[in-house]
């Protein structure tokens, strides 16, 4: 056989000009792509390494790094391109399953992308958000079927344990061990501040990290890790996940090397030992048991937590959002094919589960159609990119959105998409110490403070543009978005017109 | 040419309202008068009024309103009538040729009560089971269009300035203790009798002056519970909600106006506890109630009348008394011309309901 | 006032300080050009000891030793910051081995010293280490 598989998809590109042998490039690079020839001083690279993280690129105080695609090429073929042939060519040397991170970075289409928004013209004003409040605080829950009078007919409060949120966003599941500690205290510190949830994920929550239980979502997974009675106690609310859009079908794997002692005791499993979460979970095998554990966390937590539900969007997912929705969940949280991941197989990742406009679209539709929707409120994931595509699924019918691959941006990934390699060179998706460092929360948690606020404002001019001063005058609101270059079919399960309608 | 219902066509507006509340019963000629004085806010493509209080010989009975577009129609939908209703009276509603008013359909009108067996049968209570007649007859009959369905209150509304349908529908010959009137001036020229305004379901009806931006999502709320939204208009849609709010969750019209031109929760949390726990209550179980966008409406209900403005105030709405009357209009002038010595004036600020109801009469609703 | 403190635990030991450090003294604008080829002589220095990084400058004392055993004035104390006349210096180097922090090196030229005064020169406020660091390691407080 050759002499190695085939050549690197990125190179590195010196520019020898600019270089001035800092070695910063190589002290940072986990992967040991670069190394200095110290007799003649100069820097070298192993582009074979390289996953493009752009740590090197960025750290180089000269700009004199920069890594691009390889234009090494195999003979043009429309069929069997270059990605197929390298995966195969892995494959047959290792005999393994593809891994890969993060979400589907296929040509599927991006039915964000082809939605636009409306704006007010003449027979109704914009509002200006500077000059009059623009609201979007939300609330996530239950609504009761009716409403309660004491005896001198003055409203009871008798809702169900709801979620309140200054804006319609949160921070989805990631759980501690796929990401470092220095991450979550990231996220728990700027959820705190803003007044929102982040989401533990299925590895438990660090003992440090209970502080923040008022702006915390705790997650029960197959794998039960790290799940005991003061943990479910310890969060705002509690969600099941079923499954993950990146993965949908399958369960988690966490490599050994990433359970280190604090993830160990968290997770309370062994350290060093992989930790695998199972495909389903093996006490629901049907929609009743899962009602059964939704009362059972109910019960654990004496009808003071609203539980979330999470799934994958997979085809049927309207007909199971209704059965969920009737379960006595309070919340369903659907995660489209785009959402990331620590690790899935490649395959999986790339081939299984919907987009989450069409998801969102049908399960709100059908919700509504089954009178059901004011039963549960509904959080998509899996693609959320910009305030426009938040005010989009806030459109399309969600009351929320989870942010995971956005929030983990504004931490500093650059979506090498390496993250099953546990050598994150950003601090994030690492149990290394000398690599979790990188992260310092200080800056991390006010980057994602920044990042929130940031898309609050443009959220509130894309509002006040449509003459909307309340976020939930939004939510469903389809007749404020129109397609773009969809074909009927696609416009009928969105739910809107075409442009120009 | 596509009319209302099959698609959504923004307009302006002025209204008018005025009501006794000592429940003197009094013309049409006020209300008339004092609509026609506003009437470069309307563009000729619609008028209308509703009217409480005009059939007191029949006021145990619901007065359907109906417009055919031919007597195939009307044919039809008496069938159906038939099918569900004891019809104590049955007549065709006087009009007279009026120049500017055009297209006209046939327009009937039937005092009914529900056929008691059936009614028994369907489970529903009397209003509920009327309202889905109606729902009915709006979408699965071609060609039908139920106007009206209050009790002891009707709906008179076409195609035309709002001074040429009065004259048309001889308005000043009805005797009420409440008018309200519409004048519109709608985006595109859909021509179509039904989508003028006011709107009606049972004893709500409905005139309102706005484009609200929430409307998509009110629409989808509101059909969620049954509602139908034929025609695609604001005025039906917040018809819809305020029946929803009232009669299906109980909510008095004062907290379903809260609900619909909601607080800023900036105010809410400037209240005291015991109110700030009611409206941060009503704000989030009833979210998709939330009307936003400019709007001022004139609600007519049985014995009473609600004028509401949107949260910020984006549309003219005055109100002014004298003795026991109680007008309410889109510009002052439009009271003075039929009230120059008024007791008061004043200007509802945006999201302050004003109710006002018969002296000792009928409550609906508690205020 | 405010001093250059170093926070172990954020330091990445990645030693870009040294190479701002040393930018901040050439007179060029680039920093390809100002250094490309050339041994540096920083002022602040990271130590490492396996996952251990701490970056080292002058502590700027109360009560400094350099000052004090320094023969010639070179070193004196300017509104707590302790400066350095290199014209006055005469490389005994006596302060380097006085300095219990190894703050003081020699210069480029090997005929004075050399040592941080916070950047005081480029008018920017901030020491350009302070502003350079990728991780926040490298802060500028007032710790009293």
């Amino acid at each position: 056989m050759a002499a190695f598989d085939f050549y690197p998809d990125y190179e590195v590109v010196r520019n020898l000009d600019r270089c001035i042998v800092c070695r910063v490039c190589e002290r940072q690079c986990a992967n040991g792509v670069h190394s200095c020839l110290e007799e003649k001083n100069v820097m070298l690279a192993d582009d074979s390494q390289c996953v493009d993280c752009q740590r090197c690129v960025l750290l180089c105080p000269t700009r004199a790094l920069k890594i691009v695609k390889s234009d090494n090429t195999y003979k043009q073929n429309d069929n069997w391109g270059k990605k197929a042939i390298n995966e195969l060519i892995i494959q047959a040397s290792t005999g393994s399953v593809l891994l890969s991170s993060m979400g589907n970075p296929e040509t599927y289409p991006i039915y964000f992308d082809k939605l636009v928004i409306n704006a007010s013209q003449v027979t109704n004003p914009s509002i200006d958000p500077l000059r009059e409040p623009m609201e979007t605080r939300v609330y996530l829950g239950a609504k009761p079927a009716a409403v309660e009078r004491d005896d001198r007919g003055r409203i009871k409060n008798n809702l169900p344990p709801q979620l309140k949120l200054s804006m319609p966003m949160m921070f989805s599941a990631m759980s501690y061990g796929s990401i470092s500690y220095n991450a979550h205290e990231s996220l728990a510190r700027a959820a705190a501040e803003l007044g929102i949830y982040y989401n533990t994920g299925e590895g438990g929550l660090h003992e440090d990290f209970y502080r923040y239980g008022a702006n915390t979502i705790v997650q029960v997974a197959s794998g039960r890790f790290g799940v005991h009675k003061d943990y479910l106690n310890a969060g705002s609310a509690i969600e099941i996940k079923m499954g993950q859009g990146a993965k949908p079908g399958i369960g988690g794997h966490l490599p050994g090397r990433k359970i280190v002692a604090d993830v160990s005791r968290t997770r309370m499993t062994p350290e060093g030992a992989d930790a695998i979460s199972p495909a389903p979970h093996h006490d629901i095998y049907s929609i009743e048991d899962l009602s059964q554990l939704v009362y059972s966390l109910k019960e654990a937590t004496e009808y003071k937590k609203p539980v979330i539900v999470k799934i994958a969007a997979v085809h049927n997912v309207a007909a199971i959002a209704s059965g969920i929705a009737r379960s006595g969940a309070d919340i369903i949280s659907i995660d489209g094919f785009r959402g990331g991941t620590g690790a899935a197989p490649t395959r999986i990742r790339d081939n299984v589960g919907i987009p989450i406009e069409l998801a969102l679209a049908s399960v709100d539709s059908r919700l509504r159609n089954e009178g059901i929707r004011d039963r549960v409120s509904v959080v998509v994931s899996g693609g959320i990119r910009s305030s426009a595509d938040v005010v989009k699924a806030i459109a399309l019918g969600a009351d929320c959105v989870y942010l995971g691959t956005a929030a983990l941006l504004a931490l500093g990934c650059h979506l090498c998409r390496a993250c099953q390699a546990g050598k994150c060179n950003w601090g994030i998706a690492t149990q290394e110490l000398e690599l979790v460092k990188r992260l310092n929360p200080d800056i991390g948690y006010k980057r994602l403070i920044n990042l929130m606020r940031a898309w609050k404002h443009e959220i509130e001019e894309m509002m006040g543009g449509m003459g909307i001063n309340s976020i939930e005058s939004l939510k469903g609101n389809r007749l404020m978005l129109r397609g773009v270059g969809l074909n009927e079919k696609e416009l009928e399960v969105l739910g809107v017109k075409h442009a120009g309608q | 040419m596509l009319k209302e219902g099959q698609i959504r066509i923004p307009s302006g507006c002025a209204i008018s309202g005025i009501f006794s509340r000592a429940g003197q019963r009094f013309g049409g000629r006020d209300i008339i008068k004092s609509i026609s004085i506003m009437h470069e806010r309307s563009n000729g493509l619609g008028g209308g009024f509703a009217a409480y209080g005009i059939y007191p010989e029949y006021k145990e009975y619901y007065a359907f309103h109906l417009f055919y577009d031919n007597d195939a129609a009307k044919e039809h939908c008496e069938a159906f009538l038939n099918r569900h209703f004891v019809i104590a009276q049955t007549s065709e509603i006087p009009t007279t040729r009026t120049e500017g008013v055009i297209g006209a359909p046939l327009i009937w009108r039937y005092f009914v009560l529900p056929i008691t067996t059936r009614l028994s049968h369907s489970l529903l209570d009397e209003k509920e089971y009327v309202a889905k007649c109606v729902f009915r007859i709006n979408t699965e009959f071609d060609g039908c269009f139920v106007v009206s369905s209050g009790k002891n209150m009707g709906v008179f509304k076409g195609v035309g300035f709002p001074e040429d349908i009065a004259h048309f529908y001889m308005l000043e010959d009805y005797r009420g203790y409440c008018f309200t009137a519409h004048g519109r001036y709608p985006t595109n020229t859909p021509g179509w009798w039904g989508g003028a305004h006011p709107f009606a379901l049972l004893d709500f009806s409905v005139v309102h002056n706005g484009e609200i931006s929430s409307y998509d999502a009110n629409r989808r709320a509101v059909e969620m519970y049954g509602y139908k939204c034929t025609l695609q208009t604001d005025t039906e849609v917040i018809a819809y909600v305020l029946d929803y709010l009232t009669r299906q969750k109980g909510l008095t019209l004062r907290e379903a106006a809260w609900v619909i031109a909601a607080p800023f929760w900036q105010t809410i949390e400037s209240m005291p506890e015991e109110d700030r726990v009611v409206y941060e209550y009503l704000r989030n179980m009833f979210s998709s109630q939330l009307i936003t966008g400019p709007f001022s409406i004139l609600v007519g209900f049985e014995g009473g009348l609600m004028a509401l403005n949107d949260r910020l105030k984006l549309r003219g709405m005055v109100v002014g008394e004298k003795d026991d009357r109680v007008y309410v209009a889109s510009e002052e002038a439009a009271i003075r011309i039929i009230e120059p010595e008024l007791d008061s004036v004043y200007w509802p600020k945006g999201g302050e309901p004003v109710i006002v109801r018969l002296e000792g009469g009928n409550q609906i609703g508690g205020v | 006032m405010k001093r250059v403190y170093v926070n172990e635990k954020w330091c990445l030991g990645c030693h870009l300080c040294e190479y701002y450090c040393a930018f901040t003294q050439t007179d060029k604008t680039d920093m390809a050009y100002a250094l490309r080829g050339r041994k540096i002589f920083p002022m602040i220095s990271v130590e490492d000891s396996g996952a251990v990084h701490f970056a080292v400058n002058c502590r700027h004392c109360a009560e400094p030793l350099c000052v004090k055993g320094c023969i010639t004035g070179a070193l004196s104390i300017q509104d707590g910051v302790v400066r350095l006349d290199q014209e006055r210096c005469i490389g005994c180097f006596t302060c380097i081995l006085s300095c219990p922090y190894g703050a003081i090196s020699p210069a480029e030229d090997g005929h004075a010293v050399q040592k941080c005064e916070l950047c005081l020169s480029t008018n920017e406020g901030v020491p350009q280490c302070v502003k350079n660091c990728p991780n926040a390691a490298i802060v500028f407080e007032d710790r009293g």
